[in-house]
């Protein structure tokens, strides 16, 4: 059962709450549990927030009547989110997913009004006894696709359109670069920021320019599939993100990384019907089943398959981790030494590239 | 690959610039006839995604692009019907235009999420279309050179025929026009649906050509760069073409120099540089006119009432 609250009912529901307080929020046995989520994008984004989306319908097919979901699109993050979540709150919604990085403070803040309802937040570092946060570790996807670039590029030259220079997606070229120059030690990346995480025509025009300027392999943190088309309509190859997006360019697209949190809202949910659930933080990659690699491309070469098999064989095991030194940022200086591993928090801080990267 | 990179430049800028200047000239025209619609990014949206849907069903572009037209018309008579015959305020109106189309079109473009369709392709044959070098000139869709055609049109109509004089002085002084015995609603009706139809096409520029997909809010707030454009043009049809390809050179430069390796200059800076060229160029204009009204027609956004 879904029930999709816009704004207008929003308004409507936020004004019936505060002239009914507290009314109805003790749930019987017998009704479904209700599992509420605030999306920063529209669902039919076909990325971030659409795998989240697929997350709640997971969560929907496994419970069935058991549950029932509701989620609000389109929230700004700020002192809109704050109301979007109240609303969730005060519509019999137990468990609440909170699924961008700027719901934090707005999280913490509603958590702290309703003790009694748990809250999940996505790529976030502040949690309370009801606030857990999760997130997944993208990077690991990002090596494996870099691994078949190295293979696969015949410039040695890799484009990638990017959104904002944040640690996540700062991460993700590192962690790509850095696979892709195992292969070929000569290998360049060239970044080009968007300034905006959805824009599918700047996107497509950024792909168009990094091909312009030599990459035969291009890849994205941006959410829409606009550079794959790019890609495909001047024959070189690219990767999908946050989702299999080969509809959109079956010649192009070699594979992508797909986020997956079903299997997390399944969990949690179920440790809310079973009364277990505590919060904690959960940074769940390859080996979670959190981050999947799309169907390979028949165009990949044995050799690049064999080898991005490796290594997702290897971080899955816990005998790979993509950042492993020595490593070497753009000015020379050693940030990791010879065999040391990156720590989660110099991950989660990482505001600089690898040698090698144009950005 | 054919990759002579200026060439690949110029053809990454036409494309850019198009539905800009699609857009833009039917804003013009109804702005010419006084009326002032800021819904032009919901009419875009509503001819993208009426462009993609019957494009996807009909497996035809050329529907695609009569159904975009069409959308961009009907979503204009909304705001006609509101700011014409209601006499409705028509900034707010505008504005419900544009927040309506945002929701309209994804509403009806949900179930087309991530389907695709054929590219709208050149209209000369592929030994012009695919020439390394002559493909700036013969390598483009039917919607560039339309765009084209039409501003030599719109700029031929205002300047030297009757009726675009007409409409003219129902932009400048519609009393008196009414006075003379013109319809001065009925002009403005024919002009807010010329504004629709290209709008439309301008929105499905970019769900037929430029990303041949349907993705909520595909068109990522162009409408408001041509809305600024009209004025950038000081409603002049010529300076509105310039305009709307120094927009699209800018744009399309800021990602080129990245891509090339201009790191000196930081990422944000370069994303502001079509903003901060709009706003040096419309200083410059601005530069020694008193008046600083930049020639906007004297009716413009004021309603009229007949009796």
């Amino acid at each position: 059962m879904t029930s999709i609250i816009t704004r207008r009912r929003l308004t409507f529901g936020a004004a019936a709450a505060s002239t009914l307080p507290i009314l109805g929020r003790s749930a019987s046995a017998q009704s479904p549990l209700g599992v509420g989520f605030i999306y920063v994008g529209p669902i039919g984004d076909h990325g971030y927030t659409w795998t989240h989306d697929q997350g709640r319908l997971a969560l929907e097919k496994e419970y069935g009547s058991k549950i029932k979901t509701s989620f609000i699109e389109n929230v700004a993050e700020g002192p809109d989110a704050a109301r979007a979540l109240r609303q969730l709150a005060q519509a019999n919604n137990q468990l609440i997913f909170a699924t961008s990085f700027g719901f934090m403070n707005p999280t913490i803040q509603v958590a702290k009004q309703f003790p009694k309802i748990k809250f999940e937040h996505a790529t976030g570092y502040m949690r309370a006894e009801n606030v857990a946060t999760y997130n997944a570790r993208f990077y690991e996807g990002r090596a494996v696709i870099g691994t078949i670039a190295g293979h696969m590029s015949k410039t040695g030259q890799a484009g990638y359109v990017a959104s904002f220079p944040i640690p996540e997606v700062v991460m993700g070229i590192n962690a790509f670069h850095l696979a892709a120059r195992k292969v070929n030690p000569n290998f360049k990346t060239k970044v080009v920021w968007c300034s905006t995480w959805y824009d599918p025509a700047k996107e497509a025009d950024a792909a168009k320019a990094l091909i312009d300027q030599g990459a035969d392999m291009i890849t994205q943190h941006t959410d829409s599939a606009a550079p794959l088309q790019a890609a495909e309509q001047r024959g070189v190859f690219a990767f999908g993100q946050a989702s299999d997006m080969k509809a959109f360019a079956p010649k192009a697209h070699l594979s992508a990384i797909v986020d997956d949190w079903s299997g997390y809202y399944i969990k949690r949910v179920k440790d809310v019907m079973d009364g277990t659930w505590k919060t904690g933080d959960v940074w769940g990659g390859i080996k979670d089943g959190f981050v999947k690699l799309a169907p390979y491309n028949d165009a990949i070469t044995p050799a690049a398959r064999a080898a991005a098999d490796e290594v997702t064989k290897g971080i899955a095991a816990g005998t790979l981790h993509p950042f492993t030194g020595e490593l070497k940022d753009q000015k020379g200086e050693v940030r990791l030494k010879a065999g040391e591993k990156a720590s989660d928090e110099m991950l989660s801080k990482m505001d600089w590239y690898v040698d090698g990267i144009q950005a | 690959m054919t990759s002579v990179v200026p060439v690949s430049i110029l053809m990454t800028l036409i494309a850019a610039s198009t539905p800009l200047l699609l857009a833009a000239l039917g804003e013009l025209v109804a702005e010419k006839a006084g009326v002032l619609n800021l819904g032009v990014e919901g009419m875009m949206l509503c001819g993208a995604v009426a462009g993609f849907a019957v494009a996807f069903s009909t497996g035809s572009t050329g529907f695609g692009l009569v159904a975009a037209m069409f959308a961009g018309i009907a979503a204009a008579m909304i705001f006609a019907v509101l700011a014409l015959s209601l006499m409705a305020n028509q900034v707010a109106t505008g504005l419900a235009l544009t927040i309506f189309g945002i929701g309209a079109s994804s509403l009806i473009g949900a179930g087309f999420v991530g389907r695709t369709v054929t590219r709208l392709q050149p209209v000369f044959p592929a030994a012009l279309s695919e020439h390394p070098v002559l493909r700036v000139i013969f390598g483009h869709d039917i919607l560039v050179y339309l765009s084209l055609v039409l501003v030599a049109g719109v700029s031929y109509f205002l300047r030297r025929t009757r009726p675009g004089l007409i409409l003219r002085a129902v932009g400048e002084n519609d009393a008196s026009a009414h006075a003379i015995g013109y319809p001065v609603i009925a002009i403005r009706y024919a002009a807010i649906a010329f504004g629709g139809a290209l709008a439309g096409l301008g929105g499905a520029y970019f769900s037929l050509a430029l990303t041949p997909m349907w993705a909520d809010r595909l068109t990522a707030g162009r409408g408001w760069i041509a809305l600024a454009l009209v004025v950038f043009s000081a409603w002049k049809p010529g300076r509105l073409l310039l305009g709307a390809y120094l927009f699209g050179a800018v744009m399309t430069l800021e990602l080129q120099a990245k891509a090339a390796g201009v790191t000196w200059l930081a990422p944000e800076v370069l994303a502001m540089a079509p903003y901060l060229a709009t706003i040096a160029v419309l200083t410059m204009m601005s530069l020694g006119r008193k008046t600083g009204r930049l020639d906007a027609p004297a009716c413009l956004g004021k309603p009229f009432s007949a009796s």
